[in-house]
């Protein structure tokens, strides 16, 4: 079972700070893998907060591929950032990592930002398809003040690997997985947190309704429903699609994934809504166990879990920094001085939300669709 | 020189020659009389015989020989008077001394043509091969990465939709205030869908089956709905709805069916401003799985009172349904009017959908109604499915197998990315060897949404002697020896409606206990695993790759 640590705060933090909380769980992920994906950007990111950035791995080959690319698309290079890497026994480094903001290019420059939000991902999508095959180009994100680092290895030891005990690169929301792996090669494009148009989730366990749900995405006719080299993908697009595409407020993620009884529909005020959408959107709901994290485009970020076998999962921490962990001992990692007593464990029906630079920390309820907000000092 | 009586005995028949043969013991038998009494083809008479009998009565042996007339049972060499096999004659004899042998050698099918009338029977298609159903395995067990779920303890929603679901896009939802409401502004059109179980009990008619079978199946499913909460629904077939039920709150638990023949429309059309409930669907026959391109037929034995006055025809006269509704001009105009004219008719408050025999050309129809917003589901009847009366060689030879027909219909529909949006009703071999749980899974993990049972539930509710050796399978006849398909009371008398209908209720629960057991180590739990092919792997490369599921050996 993958571990999972998130951290938002409202101070720029280190990305270490994920990664230490994650060695905090080792037992749990076998360093087959980190995945680190930062939103909100400090550091010398923080001047190119509009631009999107392309991140990813490319061999000395793919890099022309990515130039030529890019430059054909009309994209103009404004930075680069590539970790200063540091060989270490057990991480078999690779040619180049990086991280490049870009201008758009002059036809989108006043294009509304969905139009804009598809370029991008379609551009990522055709440089995926471009170096998938040899493995020339790996294309995790590429989206306005996001970064992305995936690599196999131990996660304390990719950290210094990246440099990221050095760098000072930074940002106000880190998400990062500790990878178990289980019955899936390892394969970067497998490697959570999965990202797509401000949408990015990390998630543990198996997913046992995998092929209807990727059936059912796939079959939306949306350029982006691809890849799926884990099951756990799905669960990014479901919200992608549950937010973006139906134009949803974020709580009925957790309606579609796990939605309620036919008795407990009739509890809710938006009974009628809650009906059709679970006939509409049946085929995505999930069975666990799962643990679901991840951040929206307004960098909520949110916990939430399936309805049965319910990973573990934690939130705590202080007006101002919060943690949203797969064990309490990453909690203790990222956010010690906090009260423990108002640590939130969610259960079947909870989604916890955590709002920008983590502010308030709202529990909402599914069973009743309230929400209770708390807020630490 | 001509001998006194003739050895060659010419077109006459042998004992070989028929399906089953009577194994009769004379030191058993004490001549009660009952089996011959109770053959329903009267293919076993009693007779006399004059016999060498040797006999010795003293204390001591002293065997004397006589000449005596003695009684026996005979079977006759007559191909019209056939046996069938049921055995009814075993049931009724007290001593044990009469069963009959199925004869893997006999030469019944060319025989069984006389006077130029090709074989007619009942049941199904006599094919004792294991079916494709029956091969599929549940292989992708949740064992530590992923828990199974306990299927005693889980909650589990065991339930299916019955309807046409609009896509997520069209729903006419807006938000308000973070919340989603439905909007009143917008004048979509929202489908009715029922919850339903997704084992519904398949289309047999009120004349296809006596009143204690009908009645006892009735029964069994309000039962089901009302005390164990368990949402079975059952299609009524051809020739209407007794007029009590019609106007009853039941009446939400029955689909009720129109074919070819409209037969029981008259009084249903005029039952419906007394109806209190709305159907839980409207069947539209275009086919049938056990006799494709074949119209429904009741045999003029089977049309008594009670059935000319529902069906609203003279007693005694056969009523055969066309093959195809004389109203049909083509799918695209014709399929479609029928299904709006009968949403219509019931107020747009009824899902309505097809029903077809299983073929290559299902897809067409599909496509057809894929398109189609009001149509509600597509039912695809296999060729294992049975019938009441058919030609032989429609039943075994003609029809398409369920399993390759409803995956690739499935399939069909995901790449328009309508697999939710029609469900699929798979019928035709479900349970044929008891597996109905099994089956079921298996149908609904390649892409059905529900399945249906017609013969299996004869079989396990009502004792149909009817199997794949070709036994009994006289339900064309009005004669079953069981009471099921025969509207003669002496012989429905022997069968017990309340029986029937705590066999339907103990059948149900224990069907949904076994799929909980099928899902439960899968990990699934919240939603039917529609499509779940991952979950399947069958032991033939051939029909792993038709099938597109895994192969396991």
């Amino acid at each position: 079972m993958c571990r999972l640590a998130a951290v938002t705060s409202q101070e720029y933090l280190s990305p270490m700070e994920v990664i230490l909380a994650l060695e905090t769980m080792k037992e749990g992920h076998d360093g087959s893998g980190l995945g680190i994906t930062m939103k909100d950007l400090g550091g010398e990111f923080e001047d190119f907060k509009k631009y999107p950035i392309l991140s990813g791995i490319c061999s000395k080959k793919g890099v022309y591929t990515l130039d030529e690319h890019m430059d054909k698309l009309g994209f103009k290079l404004l930075h680069v950032w590539a970790p200063k890497v540091k060989q270490m026994k057990g991480v078999k480094a690779r040619d180049y990592y990086f991280a490049r903001v870009y201008d758009y290019p002059d036809s989108y420059k006043y294009r509304p930002q969905k139009d804009k939000e598809d370029l991008l991902m379609t551009t990522r999508l055709s440089l995926r398809s471009l170096g998938e095959r040899d493995e020339s180009l790996f294309a995790f994100s590429f989206y306005p003040d996001v970064i992305t680092l995936k690599e196999v290895g131990d996660p304390l030891q990719l950290g210094e690997f990246f440099g990221l005990d050095k760098d000072l690169v930074k940002a106000r929301v880190v998400l990062g997985q500790g990878r178990q792996n289980t019955n899936y090669a390892i394969y970067l494009y497998a490697c959570h947190p999965f990202f797509i148009q401000g949408f990015c989730t990390m998630t543990n366990g198996e997913n046992t309704a995998f092929v209807p749900i990727r059936e059912f995405l796939m079959s939306r006719g949306f350029p982006g429903y691809v890849g799926y080299n884990s099951d756990s993908e799905v669960f990014t697009h479901i919200l992608h699609y549950t937010a973006r595409q139906l134009g949803f407020p974020v709580t009925y993620y957790k309606d579609v994934i796990t939605p309620l009884k036919g008795s407990e529909i009739e509890r809710r005020d938006d009974r009628a809504a809650l009906k059709l959408i679970r006939q509409s959107l049946r085929p995505l709901c999930i069975d666990g166990p799962n643990v679901v994290i991840g951040f929206t485009p307004d960098g909520a970020c949110f916990m939430v879990h399936d309805a049965k076998k319910l990973r573990p999962g934690a939130v705590g921490g202080v007006n101002g920094k919060y943690a949203l962990m797969s064990e309490e001992c990453g909690l203790d990692s990222a956010v010690p001085k906090r009260d423990k007593s108002s640590d939130i464990f969610p259960m079947k029906y909870d989604m916890v939300i955590v709002t920008p630079q983590a502010k308030e920390v709202r529990l909402w309820n599914q069973l009743h669709g309230w929400t209770t907000t708390t807020s630490s000092h | 020189m001509e001998p006194a009586a003739r050895l060659d005995h010419n077109h006459q028949l042998t004992l070989k020659e028929f399906p089953y043969i009577i194994r009769w013991r004379d030191d058993r038998c004490k001549r009660c009389g009952r089996c011959t009494a109770v053959c329903p083809v009267k293919a076993i008479v009693p007779t006399v015989k004059v016999q060498r009998v040797v006999r010795s009565e003293g204390p001591v042996p002293t065997p004397q020989a006589s000449r005596a007339i003695i009684q026996v049972v005979e079977q006759v060499t007559d191909m019209e008077r056939h046996c069938t096999g049921c055995g009814a004659c075993s049931l009724v004899c007290p001593n044990e001394a009469i069963e009959p042998d199925f004869n893997f050698q006999n030469k019944f099918l060319h025989y069984k043509n006389k006077g130029g009338e090709g074989y007619k029977r009942g049941g199904r298609r006599n094919d004792p091969a294991i079916s494709t159903l029956d091969r599929i395995k549940f292989t992708r067990i949740s064992m530590l990465t992923d828990p199974a779920l306990d299927a005693g303890r889980h909650e589990f929603r065991v339930r299916t939709l019955l309807g046409r679901i609009l896509p997520p896009e069209e729903l006419p939802l807006v938000v308000d205030n973070g919340k989603l409401l439905v909007g009143s502004a917008t004048a979509k059109f929202v489908p009715p869908v029922r919850e339903i179980f997704p084992i519904m009990i398949g289309s047999m008619s009120v004349g296809a089956l006596s009143p204690p079978m009908w009645e006892g199946l009735a029964m069994g499913v309000a039962y089901l709905n009302e005390v164990e909460g368990l949402p079975v629904v059952m299609c009524t077939g051809e020739g209407g709805v007794p007029p009590r039920l019609l106007k009853s709150r039941f009446l939400k638990y029955f689909i009720l069916q129109i074919a070819s023949g409209y037969f029981g429309w008259d009084e249903i059309i005029h039952a419906m401003p007394h109806m209190v409930e709305d159907p839980a669907g409207i069947e539209i026959k275009y086919g049938q799985g056990a006799k494709p391109g074949d119209g429904g037929l009741l045999m003029a034995q089977k049309v008594l009172k009670l059935i000319a006055k529902i069906r609203g025809v003279p007693q005694f006269v056969d009523l055969s349904s066309p093959p195809t509704h004389q109203t049909k001009y083509s799918i695209e105009e014709s399929v479609a009017k029928m299904i709006q004219s009968m949403s219509m008719a019931f107020g747009f408050r009824v899902p309505v959908y097809p029903k077809i025999s299983g073929t290559k050309t299902a897809r067409a129809v599909l496509n057809n109604l894929a398109r189609n917003p009001f149509a509600a589901a597509l039912s695809i009847d296999g060729e294992d499915g049975g019938t009441g009366a058919a030609y032989n060689v429609s039943m075994d030879k003609m029809g398409h197998p369920i399993a390759s027909n409803i995956r690739e219909c499935y399939l069909d529909l995901v790449k328009q990315g309508k697999q939710n949006e029609l469900p699929l009703i798979a019928a035709g071999g479900v349970g044929k060897k008891g597996n109905l749980a099994a089956n079921a899974a298996a149908l609904i993990m390649l892409g059905a949404s529900a399945v249906s049972i017609g013969k299996y539930v004869m079989q396990t509710a009502a004792d149909c002697y009817g199997d794949e050796y070709n036994r009994c399978n006289i339900c064309n006849t009005g004669k079953c020896p069981r009471g099921i398909t025969t509207q003669d009371p002496k012989l429905y008398r022997r069968l017990d409606p309340d029986t029937v209908a705590e066999r339907v209720v103990e059948v149900f629960k224990a069907a949904d206990v076994e799929l909980r057991k099928v899902f439960a180590p899968m990990g699934r739990s919240t939603e039917l695993p529609i499509g779940m092919s991952d979950g399947l792997s069958i032991d033939d490369k051939a029909m792993a790759e038709r099938l597109e599921i895994s192969y396991a050996c």
